[in-house]
């Protein structure tokens, strides 16, 4: 007895306010909101309320800007991964081929990201201004004045779902490219350079190097990319506030959502969202769990 | 060993608790004040610069000479047009933890602390403090929810207000010194600027801008009685009449700059200001902001929207009595200062609104505000939902997401559902 205390007393010990303290504001948390989510709590009004089930789940899925939301949501993911990864595996491979300077690019890549969403979006709010021609400010201006006058547009202030949210992913891709572009790169120079010259010494051109060689090494960091892109997208809340503000319709996601119906005081509806998106994130994250667990088994 | 394990134990997991329970109290710091012997008075506003702050300030010094016992404690929330703060008031209301008083707009937003039980019936100060008789009767109606009243105006704002550009107006030959009768004829003279050479003679903003241009083109097509009927159920909104407003609305945006989605009022203002625009449609802290940026008023002129002449579309800041507060013989003398004749014109002279009593001096006012006063006594007074004097934040929350839709794809039947589900929602 006395002797099993002492392999796993200290370890036990040095977890133990971690996970009092993840016991109560992670999964305590998502257990009182769920429970909350089920009941009839409409209002900021104390006291007791009833279950009605999924009741509010329900309701959810049945209205038109809960789905609008949902679609939003999903056109932005894929627009921000997708963005995110050409443009970071992009300037990963340039500099990764050798340029003079690459501190400075690397820098200058990387430095969007110590900007807080919020700030960036205040900015990307006048840049992504949707006047045209004459009166055009922001990027419409520039292209104006650089004669683009084809690249000018309304942003997402008009048009399909897919301009609008691909408007609203734009400021977000300019603010992860450079993260993205780190993960490759540290990818890439954590590659033997004996395989290099194996696969030159056989003969593979430079294409068939990347295609056979470099980039099936990469998978577990583009893996990890998308995931961490995925839930970042899936919680984006401040920037879109900060371009569009809070009552938008043609730009709201679940997050947006969830504020303006926690504005109301509608605790149940609130917690629904916030369930229904911690769902969503769970979709993206657990088989990357999963898989990760295997491959620490398998070693 | 045993025993010193099983204290280290203990202790280890005290010191997890005692960091749970300090992260739990952490969460009410925002609100303060619970200290009652220096007998602090904490008021939550959003009030935190330019007019609005110069008026908070000019209240505040009126309350430290009536009300010496207290202390003036600001726990103003800054940013979102008050929907910051909101948020925050919403928490610290949950935790139990309320200020001594907090702003709210007057009317059917009230509901939703009422509804929650989170403010207290101030009928009783309205005879002690006789503002039952300094304040208009038909505010006063406004202001009562089921025979209660719950909370005390600090002053009146306008919402129907058209600002012009005469300069603009005249490239049209249009007649700047007073509205064009209705709707239409506002239309008409619209489409002769655009005809001009003004291509967005209507400078619009996003958001609850959108929202005043609806409300006014009801208030105007359907008439004070039909438009009040509206926000109380009495006047259905799947009407004909309703339809047409909409589709009005429709022709007026066609009048409107691109980037109304992009831009908050004052730059909607500046579009006017600098002759972009000939109009735009907005309440009357404009007066203050036009004071502020130095626009001399010969630059500018008023007149209320077209043909809402006759109605006085208001809004009202007032404070409340929240329930279980922490002082509540300090938040009365708050109160007390707040409707009072020299409180009132401390606050509105600076933040360029007018006082909600009636028995103001209009001399001590500047002159947009000395109309506006004599507007106050004679038109009929309607409600603004974008203001929260209508509709709780909820139904104006859904009605926001409904018009920012319609300004992407108009569409006047969806727009009109989705109006009208709005109102049906709490």
């Amino acid at each position: 007895m006395h002797g099993r205390i002492r392999t796993w007393g200290p370890g036990a010990l040095v977890l133990l306010p971690t996970v009092l303290l993840l016991g109560y504001f992670v999964y305590g948390l998502i257990a009182w909101s769920f429970n909350t989510s089920l009941t009839d709590r409409h209002t900021a009004r104390k006291g007791p309320a009833s279950y009605v089930g999924f009741e509010n789940y329900g309701h959810l899925f049945g209205e038109d800007r809960f789905l609008n939301s949902l679609k939003n949501l999903g056109v932005l993911t894929v627009a921000f991964i997708v963005g995110t990864l050409i443009f970071g595996l992009l300037w990963a491979l340039l500099l990764e081929k050798g340029v003079p300077g690459e501190s400075i690019f690397r820098s200058i890549y990387l430095f969007p990201m110590a900007i807080s969403m919020i700030a960036s979006g205040v900015v990307w709010g006048w840049l992504l201004n949707p006047s045209q021609g004459a009166d055009a400010r922001g990027l419409n201006r520039l292209f104006e004045i650089l004669h683009l006058h084809f690249l000018e547009n309304p942003w997402w202030t008009a048009g399909s779902r897919w301009t609008t949210m691909a408007s609203i992913a734009l400021p977000a891709v300019w603010q992860l490219s450079g993260y993205i572009m780190a993960l490759f790169l540290a990818g890439f120079r954590g590659i033997p350079p004996e395989l290099r010259e194996a696969a030159r010494v056989d003969g593979a051109s430079e294409f068939k190097l990347y295609r056979h060689v470099l980039f099936p090494q990469l998978s577990p960091i583009a893996l990890s990319a998308l995931i961490i892109l995925g839930h970042m997208s899936l919680k984006l809340f401040d920037l879109i506030y900060a371009i569009t503000g809070p009552n938008q319709f043609r730009t709201e996601v679940p997050a947006i959502y969830m504020w303006n119906t926690l504005l109301r005081s509608d605790m149940a509806k609130s917690a629904a969202i916030a369930i229904v998106l911690l769902a969503v994130v769970a979709v993206l994250v657990i088989p990357y769990i999963a898989y990760t667990v295997r491959q620490e088994n398998e070693e | 060993m045993r025993g010193g394990l099983s204290k280290t134990l203990a202790l280890v997991g005290a010191a997890g608790l005692l960091a749970v329970s300090a992260c739990g109290n952490s969460n009410s710091g925002g609100s303060g004040g619970n200290s009652s012997a220096s007998k602090d008075v904490t008021v939550f506003t959003w009030w935190a610069d330019g007019g609005e702050k110069a008026g908070l300030d000019g209240l505040v010094s009126v309350f430290s000479t009536a009300c010496k016992d207290y202390k003036f404690v600001n726990s103003a929330v800054a940013g979102g047009a008050g929907s910051n703060a909101k948020q925050v008031l919403a928490n610290d209301l949950q935790a139990g933890k309320p200020p001594s008083t907090f702003q709210a707009h007057a009317g059917a937003e009230l509901k939703d602390y009422i509804n929650a039980g989170q403010v207290d019936d101030v009928s009783q100060l309205y005879k002690d403090y006789g503002l039952d008789k300094a304040f208009p009767q038909n505010l006063i109606d406004n202001l009562t929810v089921g025979g209660k009243i719950y909370s005390i105006p600090a002053n009146v704002h306008r919402a129907n207000v058209v600002w012009a550009n005469p300069t603009v107006l005249k490239k049209a030959n249009l007649d700047a010194t007073k509205a064009p009768a209705s709707v239409d004829a506002w239309i008409a003279d619209l489409t002769k600027l655009k005809a001009a050479g003004v291509a967005a003679p209507l400078a619009l903003s996003k958001g609850f801008a959108q929202e005043m241009l609806v409300e006014a083109v009801l208030l105007a097509d359907l008439g004070p009685d039909k438009f009040k009927g509206l926000w109380d159920g009495k006047t259905p909104w799947a009407g004909g009449d309703v339809t047409a407003a909409l589709n009005k609305y429709k022709t007026l945006l066609t009048f409107t700059n691109s980037d109304r989605e992009a831009i908050d009022w004052p730059d909607a203002l500046g579009y006017v200001n600098s002759g972009k625009a000939g109009y735009t449609l907005m309440g009357d802290w404009v007066a203050a902001q036009q004071l502020a940026d130095k626009i001399p008023d010969t630059a500018y002129t008023y007149w209320p929207a077209p043909g809402t002449s006759e109605a006085f579309q208001f809004l009202s800041d007032s404070f409340t009595l929240p329930t279980n507060g922490v002082d509540p013989d300090g938040a009365k003398c708050w109160l007390k200062t707040v409707g009072s004749a020299e409180g009132q014109k401390a606050f509105n002279t600076k933040k360029g609104s007018i006082p909600a009593r009636s028995d103001a001096n209009p001399a001590d006012y500047p002159k947009y505000q000395q109309t506006a006063m004599a507007d106050w006594k004679k038109d009929q007074i309607v409600p603004s939902c974008a203001h929260g004097a209508a509709c709780t934040l909820g139904q104006n929350n859904d009605i926001l997401s409904a018009l920012s839709q319609f300004s992407g794809s108009p569409d006047v039947a969806k727009l009109q559902t989705a109006l009208g589900a709005a109102m049906k929602t709490s």
